[in-house]
């Protein structure tokens, strides 16, 4: 597939239909890998990558690419498309400064996960099939793909692209997946022990803005944290509530505009699960207004941007779940 | 987590919206319908004005509850307002549930200016529930607290 | 840092009684920027009223603080003290310690601590407010009515007698609507024609009135006071300014055989035509789906025996753009369709009627020339059966669930005038309620049943069918005699529910108008401002806003001209400053506040920027129009980055409020 890439790109390239091309490149370590802008067919050769490590979802960097001259290529794996469909809802990027290529992906091999089933030292990671090779300070090591992917792709919600110029590889469908799972562990918990796993994994936080940064929803010109006439602009979190009013407005700035897309989580260094927060936006939607996915259509109105006569009172939350 | 509840005094942050129920606030008042001093009210334009930072900014302040009142579903002054209210408060205090925050400390109520009488029991209630919970703990960012 | 004027209303005992008003005063002073706090038995009065003004002028505040009642009471006459001792009125703040305080309270210690909270609430939001300017938009002095029917017309006569320049824009070739169709109005029994045509002729003559027939609205953009609508002429191949009227065309057209929409299709019209002897305009239309000329190229006698000259076969649509300062919806409504209810087969015998083509069978210019007869043989009935609440009043989803209003009075009045002119008929009517509450109604209704012999028969008709002999077999059953019914009628006519317009719900989208879940406009309020839309400047007229008869519908039209002659009685509008307004250097141009916002007021813009490293940026950004914004704040909520914000209650005061209510 990345040898395929590589050619149409250069091609594209070559006949002018775009002056430059997004996609990934190898980072510090070979499996953290990043995203990059080539210019030439000679940077792309050289460093161009494409394998189940190339995580990063490209479509907010499309922001700012596709306000420059002339038009970019766009490597999109199908949930980048979800965000990237919502941003064109949002009239966020400029569609016709963009050349979107869809790609497939099979999920992604994640660091973290891997790490967190007690492998350590690891120098590099390669897919082989269905198995991942781990090169450790210690030897090589060998674990399942299942194991050593995150949840966001565990949990596939769709392997289908919902905006493309042309496709590579096999269109799929959307999936049944069960991404809610754990939201309802938690809702089933009693409000003690929520607090307590909230509580345990928000204090983590360190308010780098990871988060933020590499949200396609949070595109704001200045985040209202940063925003002197918000009243909530805080230097720096100084206390726990700070990180938990910021991650709860955060959620709720992105509801019915997240498409699940799980870089948040991917990206935090303290390993939060912020992905659970924002499910819980989007299932509490689903169950209370009807199925949302936020980017799969162009024209429908976000939830929280529209109403029916009808909608559930606030009420409703003491009688839902979460009480048991 | 519970206090002396003879003796605590909840914080409750109420904000209403100008037509209906900061006017039934006043009529409640004009038929001297009491409920405890410790509601203070903050009037907003309409109940789809309310931001949810500042429910979350009055939690963080030291608010043991925070209740929104607005007009009536249909009987919005901007006619589209509080339908907007409804959905968004219901998110957020879910959410709030989810996170572990005792969802009795937050409360939607529609009050029009003509129930003076609803606004009085509203708070009555209100108030009550919260008391019963106690101080805010949760929520409370310690370092705004000064006692 | 503001300089604070605290003032502390005793409100006689008011709240002195229950708030130690001395120690407020004295607490206040203590806090940041306050530099005078007082208090006075009378705030509100001329002496208490002066005492602010003078310490505005003697400690150069800038900002106030009222503790007294509800600003709902008294807020305008503290902002006017202030404005005259030269303060900008929206620095002034009002501490609610009566209805919300000292009325509420028994205990003087809490309730005076109270009133101390909510000063320093007061207190920290003056500390952010800003003077506020409220803005002037000009106001054009020219009505648009659309709909040319009783509410439009009567709408129309109405402000153009006042003086105001006024047009009707009327989708048919036409004015008059509904009402040129009818025969006698209840419950007076006049001629609709003799009572109608003369206004139609006001309307041709009145110099401020200028008539859009044959024509629609298909853009408006603006806001009140200040409307750009476009309509669009539909070509009627007949040139309008030469045009006489005389009819020789309509004679002499070969193709004769066009359904007569002005007679329900019961008669065929020529394919060049004028609708009825009265028409207003009274001008020919040419209907090009059936003109020989215009769909073949062939023909052309018209042209021909036009001794003025007028037709043109070339004639296009033609778009004009006008400008308006107010907007009358008067769209009116049309019964439903009835293929539903194929119970009643109405579909399948021409005997079975509705209501409305009941009224052109007994009307002098109808089909019959005002003869009853039978559509099918031309033959008298003897037997004619009503049925009432066809579609209205239900609730198993093929009809509407609204009672449609007129029906019970028209079909008495169809049943008197049949038992009149044809006392050998026997007349049935099935009903569910008879509903006359309206002058003179109840009794007509009764003189219907008790002079004019009419059977009343609670109960509703299951089923219709048609029989060999061409009697219509009818089924029914009479609740208060608990049993079932067969006539064989002659004659059977449907009091069809009504319905808005089709036309109503882009008109609505177009002027960012709300509309019912049945597509009838929405008041602004249902009691308090009933022919007023919720969008400012756009005014409702007749039965677009809900089913009425005519002295309703008349008597609406007349209030909505009021109100649009108050509106253009004013060179200038003043705007409520508190509106939104959006920081374009933080707006993302995502495009959620134009979505919550009711009133259409924010749009969009490709702004160009000059940025702080010397690039120029074009940016998509939210422009608020003023004029529109009716501050209610959704978009403040809607915006993430709080590039939205509310002039008067924005939200780094409204945060303030909360922190100092919370300390």
């Amino acid at each position: 597939m990345q040898r395929e890439m590589i050619e149409r790109a250069k091609a594209l390239l070559a006949d002018g239909t775009v002056n430059r091309v997004i996609g990934w490149k190898a980072g510090e370590f070979d499996y953290d890998i990043t995203p990059a802008v080539f210019t030439t067919a000679e940077e792309l050769d050289a460093g161009f990558l494409y394998n189940d490590l190339c995580a990063a979802n490209l479509s907010k960097y499309l922001i700012k690419e596709s306000r420059k001259e002339g038009k970019i290529l766009a490597f999109l794996k199908p949930c980048d498309t979800y965000s990237f469909s919502q941003l064109l809802k949002e009239h966020r990027i400029w569609r016709d400064h963009v050349y979107v290529i869809g790609v497939p992906c099979e999920g992604k091999v994640d660091v973290d996960t891997v790490k967190s089933k007690g492998i350590t030292g690891i120098c590099s990671m390669r897919c082989d099939g269905e198995t991942v090779r781990v090169e450790t300070l210690y030897g090589e090591e060998s674990i399942k793909k299942d194991e050593a992917m995150a949840d966001r792709c565990l949990n596939c919600k769709s392997k289908k692209h919902v905006v493309y110029d042309e496709l590579m590889g096999e269109e799929g469908d959307v999936l049944d997946s069960h991404r809610f799972d754990m939201v309802e562990k938690l809702e089933n918990m009693t409000p003690d022990e929520r607090f307590a796993f909230w509580r345990g994994e928000l204090s983590r936080c360190i308010r780098c803005n990871a988060c933020r940064n590499v949200c396609p929803a949070c595109t704001c010109e200045k985040c209202v944290f940063d925003n002197d006439a918000s009243g909530i602009a805080q230097k720096a979190a100084v206390d726990s509530f700070e990180e938990n009013m910021f991650h709860i407005i955060r959620a709720f700035h992105v509801a019915g505009r997240c498409t699940d897309c799980g870089e948040c989580s991917r990206v935090c260094p303290q390993n939060i699960p912020l992905h659970l927060l924002n499910r819980k936006f989007i299932k509490d939607i689903d169950e209370l207004y009807g199925e949302y996915q936020a980017g799969a259509d162009p024209d429908t109105k976000p939830p929280l941007n529209t109403f029916t006569q009808e909608d559930a009172e606030p009420s409703v939350i003491y009688e839902r779940g979460g009480n048991k | 987590m519970q206090v002396n509840n003879s003796e605590f005094k909840p914080k409750i942050v109420a904000f209403c919206c100008n037509w209906c129920s900061y006017a039934g606030a006043d009529l409640a008042g004009t038929n001297r319908l009491n409920y405890p001093a410790d509601v203070k009210i903050i009037r907003v334009p309409c109940s789809c004005r309310v931001n949810p930072m500042f429910i979350l900014r009055a939690f963080q302040r030291g608010a043991d509850g925070v209740i929104l009142c607005g007009c009536h579903p249909g009987d919005c002054h901007y006619t589209t307002g509080n339908y907007y209210t409804r959905r968004r408060m219901t998110l957020l205090f879910s959410m709030l549930d989810y996170l572990g925050i005792e969802k009795e400390r937050t409360r939607v109520e529609w009050v029009s200016a003509a129930e003076g009488a609803k606004f009085a029991a509203t708070m009555n209630d209100f108030v009550e529930t919260v008391t019963k919970l106690g101080e805010n703990k949760r929520l409370e960012d310690l370092r705004c607290k000064e006692k | 840092m503001q300089r604070i004027g605290v003032f502390i209303c005793h409100c006689g005992t008011n709240i002195a009684a229950t708030v130690d008003v001395k120690a407020v005063a004295e607490a206040l002073k203590h806090e940041p920027g306050v530099v005078f706090s007082t208090d006075y038995p009378y705030m509100c009065s001329e002496a208490g009223q002066n005492i602010v003004k003078d310490a505005i002028r003697d400690y150069h505040l800038s900002g106030v603080v009222i503790c007294s009642c509800s600003p709902r009471m008294h807020e305008a006459t503290f902002r006017k003290a202030a404005a005259v001792a030269g303060l900008n009125p929206y620095m002034v703040e009002i501490a609610n310690i009566r209805e919300q305080c000292s009325w509420i309270h028994k205990d003087i210690p809490q309730a005076t601590e109270k009133a101390i909270t909510l000063g320093k609430a007061a207190i920290a939001k003056v500390h952010l407010n800003a003077p506020l300017y409220a803005g002037e938009s000009p106001v054009v002095k020219r009505a648009l009515v659309i709909g040319g029917g009783i509410a439009g017309i009567q709408t129309a006569l109405d402000i153009a007698d006042a003086g105001f320049p006024v047009d009707i824009v009327e989708t048919k070739p036409t004015i008059g609507g509904k009402m040129t169709q009818l025969d006698k109005t209840f419950p007076t029994l006049d001629c609709a024609a003799c009572i109608l045509t003369p206004k139609m002729v006001d309307c041709a003559q009145n110099e401020n009135i200028k008539i859009y027939s044959y024509s629609e609205v298909t853009d408006v953009k603006g806001f009140v006071g200040n409307f750009t609508v476009t309509i669009k002429r539909k070509a009627r191949y007949v040139d309008e300014t030469k045009c006489t009227g005389c009819g020789i065309c309509t004679e002499k057209c070969p193709m004769k055989k066009v359904p007569n929409e002005f007679n329900l299709g019961m008669n065929n019209r020529s394919a060049v035509y004028i609708p009825f002897a009265q028409a207003v305009p009274k001008v020919a239309t040419i209907d090009p789906e059936h003109c020989n000329m215009l769909k073949k190229g062939k023909c052309g006698l018209c042209a021909k025996v036009c001794t003025a000259g007028a037709i043109d076969y070339k004639q296009k649509d033609e778009f004009i753009e006008e400008q308006y300062g107010a907007i009358v919806v008067a769209t009116g409504y049309n019964p439903i369709n009835l293929d539903k209810f194929d119970e009643f087969a109405y579909s399948q015998s021409k005997d079975v009627i509705t209501s409305l083509e009941f009224e052109r069978l007994t009307n002098a210019a109808g089909p019959t020339s005002g003869t009853l007869l039978r559509p099918s043989d031309g033959k008298h009935p003897h037997t004619i059966v009503f049925v009432q609440c066809v579609g209205s009043r239900d609730t198993s989803g093929c009809g509407k669930e609204y009672c449609s209003k007129i029906c019970c009075m028209y079909t008495a009045k169809h049943a008197m005038l049949t038992r009149e002119k044809y006392p050998d008929t026997d007349v049935y009517v099935f009903y569910i309620d008879v509903r006359t509450p309206g002058k003179s109604f109840d009794e007509f209704y009764r003189r219907a049943v008790e002079q004019y012999g009419v059977h009343y028969i609670k109960g509703m008709v299951g089923k219709i069918v048609p029989q060999a002999d061409g009697t219509l077999a009818v089924q029914a059953s009479d609740l208060l005699d608990n049993k079932q019914l067969h006539i064989n009628a002659d004659l059977v006519v449907l009091a069809a529910a009504i319905e808005p317009d089709k036309s109503a719900r882009p008109l609505a989208t177009m002027l960012t108008a709300s509309m019912d879940t049945n597509d009838f406009f929405t008041e602004a309020h249902p009691k308090l401002r009933p022919v007023e839309s919720p969008t400012a400047g756009v005014f409702l007229s007749g039965t677009c806003q809900g089913p009425k008869d005519i002295p309703e519908t008349v008597s609406q039209a007349g209030a909505a001209a009021s109100k649009v002659i108050g509106l253009l009685c004013k060179d200038k509008l003043t705007c409520n400053p508190c509106v939104a307004h959006s920081d374009e250097w933080m707006c993302n141009g995502c495009s959620a506040c134009e979505k919550v916002c009711p009133y259409g007021a924010i749009t969009y813009e490709d702004k160009e920027f000059r940025m702080p490293d010397r690039t120029t940026a074009i940016r998509r950004v939210a422009i608020v129009n003023e004029a529109v914004c009716q501050g209610c704040g959704a978009c403040t909520v809607a915006c993430p980055s709080g590039a939205m914000d509310l002039k008067g209650f924005s939200n780094s005061q409204i945060m303030a409020e909360v922190d100092a209510i919370c300390k």
